[in-house]
């Protein structure tokens, strides 16, 4: 008997012969006139009654973007468009970018999604006019006037009022961006797609339409302190085994506390480090570190995530779970904060949480106790993050670093979306990188630094039945790993998110067979030269170290 | 068909005016009562819509960061892509404003048959934009001489500098050809990509097709109708010191087609996409700087939440929490 063919969740059932064509020929109706078909492997499922119910959302039921019905309330016309008003009425980006798009097209071909689909409607121009095409029609003078006249002449003129059809297209198309912001980075005025889909996002939310890989991770994370509903003995467990692990590679017993108060330092990083690899290699990663520090700091079970699925779902939800952390800080009475490695999450830390839950006034100013660097940067967060916090311990020489570890690693680095776009984090990492690993080799620069592109899992895309999205989403990531690949041998994709190490294995299997993906802070860890540590023989997946660093031993760095 | 019926809307508007010149009354309403209609329309309507972008506030800092970030004192940030402070914000807005940074940018990306994308610099539509844009600008500012008289030395050497290329009376500028130069790269473009054919509104050909129809008829007065250029100024400055005698009566026709069209394209502006010009200023990603983790930004409408507290997250885990050993804050619920 021969085995059933793969299904659509599986990368297996698409060819990349045929999702490596993509045909770009806008179809011969109007996108207007176009309307949305919802095939499996190209949405997610809805969120669950009991979620939306733990998280107080709105219109929690059962039902499927392939109904006819969606159930949407019987007033969600009214519901919308008093929600699209008020947030014309709080949010100065989204009037301003409703009404100065030229639609000259500079942000078409920079979208992950158009380039790997071909949807015009993907073109992030497109996917704003999604919204602006109702926007002009019921809240323009001229839009108005026109549509009374005729609703020809409305949506000749791109304008449409607000139909069930119409929420199904932004219910499909505001999840299929992820937030990732590289055509803002072209468009002449800036206009951010993100924040566009976050807010048409927060419009789908008032009638209940939101998705199962948001929602669950948020409710969670409301309740158990993060996304993946660890619970605290969980947690501990979990710390331990990586202790264990850690003993196991280096001989080394490290020492961590949970919710200890009178730390000098909280530790957040995203929950998925302590799931799966390969990020539990950097979670072990960070442990080595801190342990061979020395420092005093703490992990929290409570402000046990540093990402946010709030940030997908609307900004009260954001502010709800990132309050946690400074909360937390407080309630322990930690001086400052160090963030793990994570991309939205640092967009969140970085963009919002000062605005939502500061001031931080009962913090002090970040010092590193190892090299008594002021982080001036943060002196009003009072939260640094992990590559800015390692960097200056590499600069300043007090970590012992043996690179030849990771001779077998030929490394390049992906720049997350959001820590390079949202806040400028490019040098830091690099410079850890460089330090810790011998071999490597940059990316075409249109596909790194603030022109770096998407895995096309983020924002909450990253389920598996959405599946022929993430592969085609991932192609130019996957297209410029191959291409250093063949050219440079690389085998390895450092990345500093956790969403980014959760989904990227599958895009690079995918479009780049033989290249894996790691965090930093695991070759920061096969790296470091730790005090009373045991001839090393393995790295931080438990794999037999390259022949050079076995025979050579530490050659230290500092 | 968008562009086509916007070529028709211009053309309309220009017949209309060639007819309507032909009667004194016409002649009042075209040049007289339809530019000063067209003025108020667009001073009220660009202040109108500006003030309500302005009265919508910032909620979080969200600057789209294009470089390196102020951190460690031996990483050199860029001060310009990704300001830290107001000076590198402001050098970031004008470099926006005056050189369309961003859109210097562009690439062309290109899937080849072996599924390789490679992206080629595609600086066209910034030369293009560039053009049109600055060329408009030397326009108009080579314009304010019927508005003023005398007319100021800057603008008279502007005006020579211009005509730098004048090979025979009257002056050829320099800066209509950059103009139709630019602005037939953004109309082609329009028509022939078919990625921006298929985004494209009648609201984007609109526009351009009025400043084709506003330069053509420009161009007919200024080269055959050369007596024109006296009564023109009488009229302009009647208008600009707001002294309505009746229109000069040599005035040819085509002059008050021109006059309609600008006047339309005027008083277009403040509901159209031209707003961008202002938009450009009040963008949240470009007019901010990255500091937001050393600067609290403060969010006028921050909302009031409900959060899960740590004493009901304890009171829900506390014995799981005392079995793994994990201190607690109460003993007992």
């Amino acid at each position: 008997m021969s085995e059933p063919a793969p299904r659509f969740d599986n990368p297996a059932h698409y060819k990349p012969e045929d999702l490596g064509r993509v045909d770009y020929r806008p179809p011969a109706t109007p996108w207007i006139r176009t309307p949305v078909e919802f095939k499996p492997g190209r949405f997610l499922v809805p969120a669950k009654e009991k979620n939306l119910k733990a998280l107080g959302l709105p219109n929690p039921r059962v039902w499927s973007p392939t109904d006819a019905d969606w159930k949407l309330p019987p007033d969600w016309k009214e519901i919308l468009l008093k929600g699209l008003k008020d947030r014309l009425d709080r949010f100065r980006s989204l009037r301003v970018f409703m009404d100065s798009c030229v639609r000259c097209g500079a942000c078409a071909d920079k979208c992950h999604f158009y380039l790997g689909g071909g949807d015009p409607k993907n073109m992030p121009v497109l996917r704003a006019e999604l919204l602006r095409s109702v926007y002009r029609n019921e809240f323009t003078a001229a839009g108005r006037i026109l549509s009374r006249l005729s609703a020809g002449l409305a949506r000749f003129a791109g304008n449409r009022p607000l139909t069930p059809d119409v929420v199904k297209e932004w219910f499909y198309y505001f999840f299929q961006c992820t937030e990732c912001r590289r055509c803002s980075v072209f468009c002449p005025y800036g206009i951010d797609t993100a924040e566009i889909t976050i807010l048409a996002r927060e419009l789908l939310n008032l009638v209940g339409c939101n998705v199962h890989w948001v929602i669950e991770p948020a409710a969670n994370c409301f309740r158990t302190g993060n996304h993946l509903a660890i619970q605290p003995h969980g947690m501990a467990d979990t710390l331990s085994f990586f202790a264990d692990d850690i003993e196991t590679i280096t001989g080394v017993k490290v020492n961590y506390t949970l919710n200890r108060k009178g730390a000098e330092i909280l530790f957040v990083t995203p929950s998925g480090d302590l799931l799966a690899e390969p990020g539990t290699s950097t979670c072990m990663g960070y442990l080595a570190l801190f342990h061979e520090l020395g420092l005093d700091y703490t992990w929290s079970t409570y402000a046990s995530e540093g990402g946010n699925f709030g940030l997908f779902t609307n900004n009260e939800t954001m502010k709800r779970l990132n309050a946690k952390i400074y909360a937390e800080a407080k309630r322990l009475g930690v001086k400052w904060i160090i963030g793990g490695e994570c991309g939205h999450m640092w967009r969140v830390l970085h963009q919002y949480m000062d605005t939502m839950n500061g001031p931080a006034d009962f913090l002090e100013v970040p010092r590193s106790p190892i090299t008594g660097t002021v982080f001036e940067n943060a002196r009003s967060t009072k939260m640094i993050h992990i590559a800015e916090f390692t960097a200056d311990l590499i600069h300043e020489g007090k970590i012992r670093l043996d690179p030849s570890r990771n001779d077998d690693v030929r490394a390049t680095f992906h720049d997350s979306c959001n820590t390079s776009r949202g806040m400028g984090l490019l040098e830091e990492p690099r410079y850890v990188l460089k330090s810790v690993c011998r071999n490597f080799f940059e990316m075409p620069e249109n596909t790194i630094r603030e022109q770096t592109f998407c895995c096309g899992s983020g924002a909450g895309l990253g389920s598996d039945e959405n599946m022929e999205m993430r592969l085609r989403g991932g192609l130019p990531r996957g297209s410029a790993v191959r291409y250093v690949r063949d050219k440079f041998g690389v085998n390895r994709l450092v990345a500093i998110c956790a969403i980014d190490r959760a989904t990227l294995p599958v895009v690079c299997d995918y479009w780049a067979k033989g290249v894996s993906v790691s965090g930093l802070h695991e070759l920061v860890a096969n790296a470091l030269v730790m005090k009373g540590e045991k001839k090393r023989e393995i790295n931080f997946r438990m794999q037999p170290l390259p022949k050079q660093a076995l025979e050579g031993g530490a050659s230290a760095h500092a | 068909m968008s562009a086509l019926v916007s070529l028709a809307a211009a053309c309309v508007l220009a017949a209309a005016a060639l007819a309507g010149a032909a009667f004194p009354a016409g002649r009042v309403a075209l040049g007289q009562v339809l530019p000063i209609l067209a003025f108020l329309c667009f001073v009220a309507g660009v202040a109108f819509r500006v003030l309500l972008w302005a009265r919508a506030p910032v909620p979080f800092r969200i600057p789209t960061t294009c470089g390196q970030q102020k951190s460690l004192p031996w990483i050199r940030a860029n001060a310009v892509d990704n300001p830290s402070s107001g000076i590198g914000t402001i050098a970031r807005l004008a470099l926006e404003v005056l050189f369309f940074r961003s859109l210097f940018r562009n690439t062309q990306s290109e899937l080849r048959p072996d599924g390789r994308l490679v992206y080629t610099p595609s600086p066209w539509l910034w030369a293009g934009a560039l053009a049109f844009h600055g060329a408009l600008c030397v326009i108009l500012l080579r314009h304010l001489r019927f508005f003023l008289n005398p007319v100021p030395a800057p603008l008279i050497a502007l005006q020579s500098a211009d005509g730098f290329f004048q090979v025979a009376l009257p002056a050829l500028y320099a800066s209509t050809f950059v103009f139709l130069g630019g602005m037939c790269f953004l109309l082609g473009r329009r028509l022939v990509s078919a990625s921006v054919r298929y985004l494209s509104l009648p609201q984007d050909y609109f526009p351009l097709f009025l400043f084709l129809g506003i330069v053509a008829t420009g161009l007919w007065v200024h080269f055959f109708e050369q007596s024109t250029a006296a009564p023109a100024k009488e009229l302009a400055l009647g208008l600009a010191n707001l002294s309505f005698a009746r229109p000069p009566a040599d005035l040819p026709a085509v002059f008050f087609a021109h006059l309609l069209l600008a006047s339309v394209l005027l008083a277009w502006i403040p509901g159209s996409k031209i707003m961008h010009m202002a938009g450009v200023f009040l963008s949240p990603t470009r007019n901010l700087a990255n500091n937001s983790r050393a600067v609290r930004h403060v969010n006028p409408w921050n909302p009031d939440v409900e959060v899960h507290t740590y004493a009901e997250y304890e009171d829900e885990f506390r014995e799981k929490m005392k079995g793994a050993g994990i201190p607690v804050e109460k003993e007992t619920k």
